[in-house]
C-alpha cells in the first residue's frame, strides 16, 4: 500500500539526482586527473604528413598500408608503423608507450584504446636489440 | 580529308603499324612481368609469377644440429619461456627412425606453405591466408585467436600465443592470443634476402637448404627439383606444399 | 471432445523462483569471472597448449551447440512431421534449442585468443571456411527458429507454422552436418577425417537435444505440478530410444570403420584399447553410460518417469564423454608427419599429448550451460510456453 506523499517524494527526489547527474561531465573536464598529452618531438624534421592530416587520418592511414604490406608486401617506409615508431620514439624511454610515450600520452587522454602494441615493437630497431 | 593524305598510309601500312602497336601493348606487360620476377621493387606488389619455395636435403641435415632451429628464434625474437608445451617453434628438427627398417634420418620441419592450404580454407575471417607469391601468413589484424587453423594443418605448422609479450623484432610483429607459424621469413625476402634458416644452414657449411623460386627455371632450386628426386611431407592429401625434401 | 489447450507462463509463489535464479546466477558469475581471468593473463592459465588447442570450453560449447541442433526435433515432428501428439511441447522445444545454442556459442566466443575482436569474428568472413559458414548458419537458425517460435505463440501467425517450420528443419539439417563436417573435412587428424562426422553428429544431436528437453519438461513440469499424460512421456521416450540407438550404430560404425581401415588403424586402437582416459570414457561414458544403459531403461514398455528422468540424464553424461574423446582425443593422437615412422622432436611430434583441464576452462563451460538454463528460467516465466495441462489429447492446433 503505498502513500501518494511518499511517492511523489520519491519521484521529486529521483528527478533531483537525474539532473544533477547530468552536470557530471562538467566535473570530469573540471579535473586534472587525466594528464594532457605530451606531444614531445625529440627528432627533427617533417612528419609524412602534415599535423592536422596526421591527428585526423592516421587510423585510416595505418589500416590502409597495413593491408598494402600484409597481403601485397609493399614496404615502402612511408606510411609504415616501424617508420612512426623509429621516428617518435622518446630519446629517454626509447618507446612510443609509457605515460609520457608519444602514442600513449594521446590515446590516454582520448581514451581511445592502443592495439598495434600488443604485436608491434614499440622500440625501433637498434634499441631493442633486434638484428635487422 | 583529301585524298591526297590518305595516299600516303596504304591499308598494309595501317595494318601493319596497328599489328606492331598491339603487339608492343601486349608485350609490354609481359616484359614487366618478367621484371617483376626478377627482381620485385618494394613498392610494387607481390604477383603470382613467383612461388617462392625450400628445398631441403636431409642427407646433409645432421642429427642433434639445430642451427636452422636457433637462428629462427633469433630473427623472429621467439624467445624460451621454459614452458616448451605453450613456446612457439616455427621450425623444429624432427628425428625419424622407420619402423621396418630401422634407418634414421632428421629433418627440420616448419610451415610448409602448401598451394592448397587447409589452414587457410577453415579461417573463419580470412586472416590464414595465402600470399600471391605462395606464402602462407597470419594477418594478426584481424585473427581471432580462435585455433581453428591449428587444428586443420596436418603438419603441425601453426602455434598461438599465449600469454602478453614484449621485446618484438620490429620486422616481426606477433601478440598475445594470435595465431602464427613460418612465415617464410617475409620481412626478408621482401628485401632480396634469404630466410634466417637457410642463412643460418649456408653459413655453418651444412648447405642442406636452399630458397628460392620454384616458378622461375633458371634458379638453382627449380634446376635441382627438376634434376634430382625430391618428395613432399604427405603429399598424399594433394595439398602441393612449397617446402620439398631429399633424402627421405 | 478435446478440450483447447490453455497456455500458461510459470507462476506461483516469487519466492522459490527467485532462489532459483539465485541458484544459476552462480555458475554464470563463475563463468564470467574465469573469462576475463583468461582474457587478461591469455591462455597459459589454462591447461591448453599448442597440442591441445581446444579444451574444456569447446567440450562444453561444441555438446550445448549440438544438442541445441537436437532439441528441435519434437518441434519439428509436431509441426513439419504432423504428430500433433507433440504439439503442446513444440514451443518449448524451440525455446530450448534457441537456448542452448545461446550457451554454446557464449562460450565459443568467450574462448577466442582475441575476444576483442568478437565483432570481427562476424563481420569478416571467410566463404570458403566451413567454420565461418557456420557463423552463417547459427545465426540464420537462430532467425528461423525464431521466426518459427514467433509463429507458434502469435496466434494471428498459427497459420504459417508450416512453412516456417520447414525452413526451420532444413536450416537445423544444414547447420548440423556443417559442425560434424568441422572434423570430418579435418584431414589432418587420424581420428576425424571421414564423412561419417556428418549422420553421426546427426544422431548424436538428436538424442542430446531430446535428452536435454524431456529433462527440463519433467522439471517444470514437476514444479509447478502440471499433469504429463504417460501417452506423451511414452511417446518422447520412444523418440529418445531411436535417436540413442543411432547413436550407437553410428558410432560402432564409425570406430569399426576407423580400426578397418589399415591407415586408421593406429588412431582406433589408441582409442578403444590403449587410450587411458579417452578409452574408459569411450566405452564407459559414450558406449555404456551414454548408449547401452539409457537404451534400457527406455525400451522398456511400461511408463516410469523415474526411468525416463535417469535415462535422458546418462544420455547427457554419456554426451559430455562423448565429447571428450572426440575433442581432447582427437587432438592427443599426434598428427602423423611421416607414415611408417617413429616421429620425435623438441615440438612433440609422435607422442600422445596429454591434457589436464584447468578449473577456469571448466568454469567457463559451466558458465555457458548456466547461461543456458537461465534463458529458459526466464523465458519459461515471461512467457506462456507450455499448456496448464499435458495429459489431454491433442485437439486442434492451438
Amino acid at each position: 500500500m503505498k502513500c501518494k506523499g511518499i511517492g511523489a517524494l520519491t519521484g521529486r527526489i529521483a528527478r533531483a539526482i537525474c539532473l544533477l547527474a547530468l552536470l557530471l561531465p562538467v566535473v570530469a573536464f573540471a579535473s586534472d586527473r587525466v594528464p594532457k598529452p605530451v606531444i614531445d618531438i625529440d627528432k627533427p624534421g617533417r612528419c609524412v604528413e602534415d599535423t592536422a592530416t596526421m591527428r585526423r587520418e592516421h587510423p585510416d592511414m595505418l589500416k590502409h598500408q597495413r593491408e598494402l604490406t600484409v597481403h601485397e608486401g609493399i614496404r615502402t617506409r612511408a606510411h609504415s608503423l616501424k617508420g612512426c615508431v623509429e621516428c617518435h620514439a622518446s630519446t629517454k624511454t626509447g618507446s612510443v608507450l609509457g605515460e609520457k610515450g608519444f602514442c600513449q600520452s594521446c590515446h590516454d587522454y582520448a581514451s581511445v584504446k592502443l592495439d598495434c602494441f600488443g604485436c608491434h615493437a614499440s622500440k625501433p630497431k637498434l634499441a631493442s636489440g633486434a638484428k635487422p | 580529308m583529301s585524298a591526297d593524305a590518305n595516299d600516303g598510309l596504304s591499308r598494309r601500312g595501317f595494318l601493319a603499324i596497328s599489328a606492331a602497336t598491339l603487339g608492343g601493348v601486349m608485350l609490354a606487360p609481359g616484359i614487366r612481368l618478367i621484371e617483376i620476377a626478377g627482381a620485385r621493387a618494394p613498392d610494387q606488389p607481390v604477383s603470382r609469377q613467383v612461388r617462392w619455395g625450400l628445398l631441403i636435403d636431409t642427407s646433409k641435415c645432421l642429427p642433434g644440429c639445430d642451427d636452422c632451429v636457433k637462428a629462427c628464434a633469433t630473427e623472429n625474437g621467439i624467445k624460451d619461456t621454459g614452458h616448451p608445451r605453450t613456446d612457439a617453434q616455427w621450425i623444429r628438427k624432427v628425428e625419424l627412425k622407420d619402423m621396418r627398417s630401422g634407418h634414421t634420418n632428421s629433418v627440420p620441419v616448419m610451415c610448409q606453405h602448401c598451394e592448397y592450404p587447409p589452414c587457410v580454407d577453415v579461417c573463419p575471417t580470412g586472416a590464414s591466408f595465402k600470399r600471391a607469391d605462395g606464402i602462407v601468413l597470419v594477418d594478426r589484424h584481424i585473427c581471432i585467436g580462435c585455433r581453428y587453423c591449428m587444428m586443420a594443418c596436418p603438419y603441425k605448422a601453426r602455434s598461438i600465443v599465449f600469454q602478453n609479450i614484449t621485446g618484438q623484432n620490429p620486422d616481426v610483429p606477433r601478440g598475445n592470443g594470435c595465431a602464427e607459424g613460418c612465415t617464410l621469413c617475409v620481412h626478408r625476402i621482401d628485401h632480396g634476402r634469404q630466410p634466417a634458416c637457410v642463412e643460418a644452414c649456408t653459413k655453418a657449411g651444412h648447405n642442406a637448404m636452399i630458397f628460392g623460386d620454384l616458378n622461375d627455371p633458371q634458379s638453382e632450386i627449380a634446376q635441382r627439383v627438376a634434376k634430382y628426386a625430391s618428395t613432399q611431407i604427405r603429399a598424399d592429401l594433394s595439398l602441393n606444399p612449397g617446402v620439398r625434401y631429399q633424402g627421405l | 471432445m478435446a478440450e483447447s489447450l490453455i497456455y500458461r507462463e510459470l507462476g506461483g509463489t516469487s519466492r522459490r523462483y527467485w532462489r532459483l535464479l539465485a541458484l544459476l546466477a552462480v555458475p554464470l558469475a563463475l563463468g564470467a569471472v574465469s573469462y576475463f581471468y583468461i582474457e587478461h593473463y591469455g591462455h597459459i592459465v589454462t591447461g591448453m597448449d599448442n597440442q591441445i588447442v581446444w579444451g574444456m570450453p569447446h567440450v562444453f560449447a561444441v555438446f550445448l551447440v549440438i544438442a541445441a541442433t537436437g532439441a528441435l526435433n519434437v518441434a519439428m515432428a509436431a509441426s513439419v512431421f504432423g504428430k500433433t501428439v507433440y504439439r503442446p511441447v513444440a514451443p518449448l522445444s524451440a525455446l530450448v534449442s534457441l537456448a542452448l545454442l545461446a550457451g554454446g556459442l557464449a562460450v565459443l566466443m568467450l574462448d577466442l585468443g582475441r575476444s576483442d575482436r568478437m565483432i570481427v569474428a562476424v563481420t569478416r568472413l571467410n566463404f570458403q571456411s566451413i567454420f565461418a559458414l557456420r557463423v552463417i548458419l547459427y545465426d540464420g537458425f537462430m532467425a528461423t527458429v525464431g521466426v518459427y517460435f514467433w509463429f507458434l505463440l502469435e496466434r494471428r501467425m498459427n497459420r504459417y507454422i508450416k512453412p516456417a517450420a520447414i525452413l526451420a528443419l532444413l536450416w537445423q539439417l544444414l547447420l548440423i552436418t556443417g559442425t560434424g563436417l568441422e572434423f570430418g573435412f579435418n584431414i589432418g587428424r587420424a581420428a576425424y577425417d571421414s564423412v561419417l562426422y556428418a549422420p553421426m553428429f546427426i544422431a548424436f544431436s538428436s538424442a542430446y537435444g531430446t535428452a536435454v528437453l524431456i529433462l527440463i519438461l519433467l522439471a517444470v513440469c514437476s514444479w509447478e505440478d502440471r499433469p504429463v499424460s504417460d501417452e506423451l512421456l511414452r511417446r518422447l521416450k520412444n523418440l529418445l530410444g531411436i535417436f540413442v540407438g543411432a547413436s550407437l550404430f553410428f558410432a560402432v560404425l564409425f570406430l569399426s570403420s576407423k580400426h578397418e581401415l589399415a591407415r586408421s588403424r593406429d588412431v582406433a586402437r589408441f582409442l578403444l584399447f590403449d587410450g587411458g582416459v579417452y578409452t574408459a570414457l569411450l566405452w564407459l561414458g559414450q558406449i555404456a553410460i551414454g548408449g547401452i544403459v539409457p537404451l534400457a531403461l527406455l525400451l522398456r514398455s511400461q511408463v516410469s518417469r523415474a526411468a525416463i528422468a535417469a535415462a535422458c540424464a546418462l544420455v547427457v553424461l554419456g554426451g559430455l564423454a562423448q565429447m571428450y574423446v572426440t575433442l581432447i582425443g582427437g587432438q592427443a593422437y599426434p598428427q602423423i608427419l611421416f607414415p611408417g615412422m617413429v616421429e620425435s622432436s623438441s615440438f612433440f611430434d609422435g607422442e600422445i599429448h596429454p591434457y589436464t583441464p584447468s578449473v577456469p576452462e571448466v568454469l567457463l563451460g559451466l558458465g555457458g550451460v548456466g547461461l543456458a538454463a537461465a534463458i529458459v528460467a526466464v523465458a519459461l516465466r515471461a512467457l506462456a510456453l507450455l499448456p496448464e495441462r499435458l495429459d489431454q489429447t491433442a485437439g486442434p492446433r492451438a
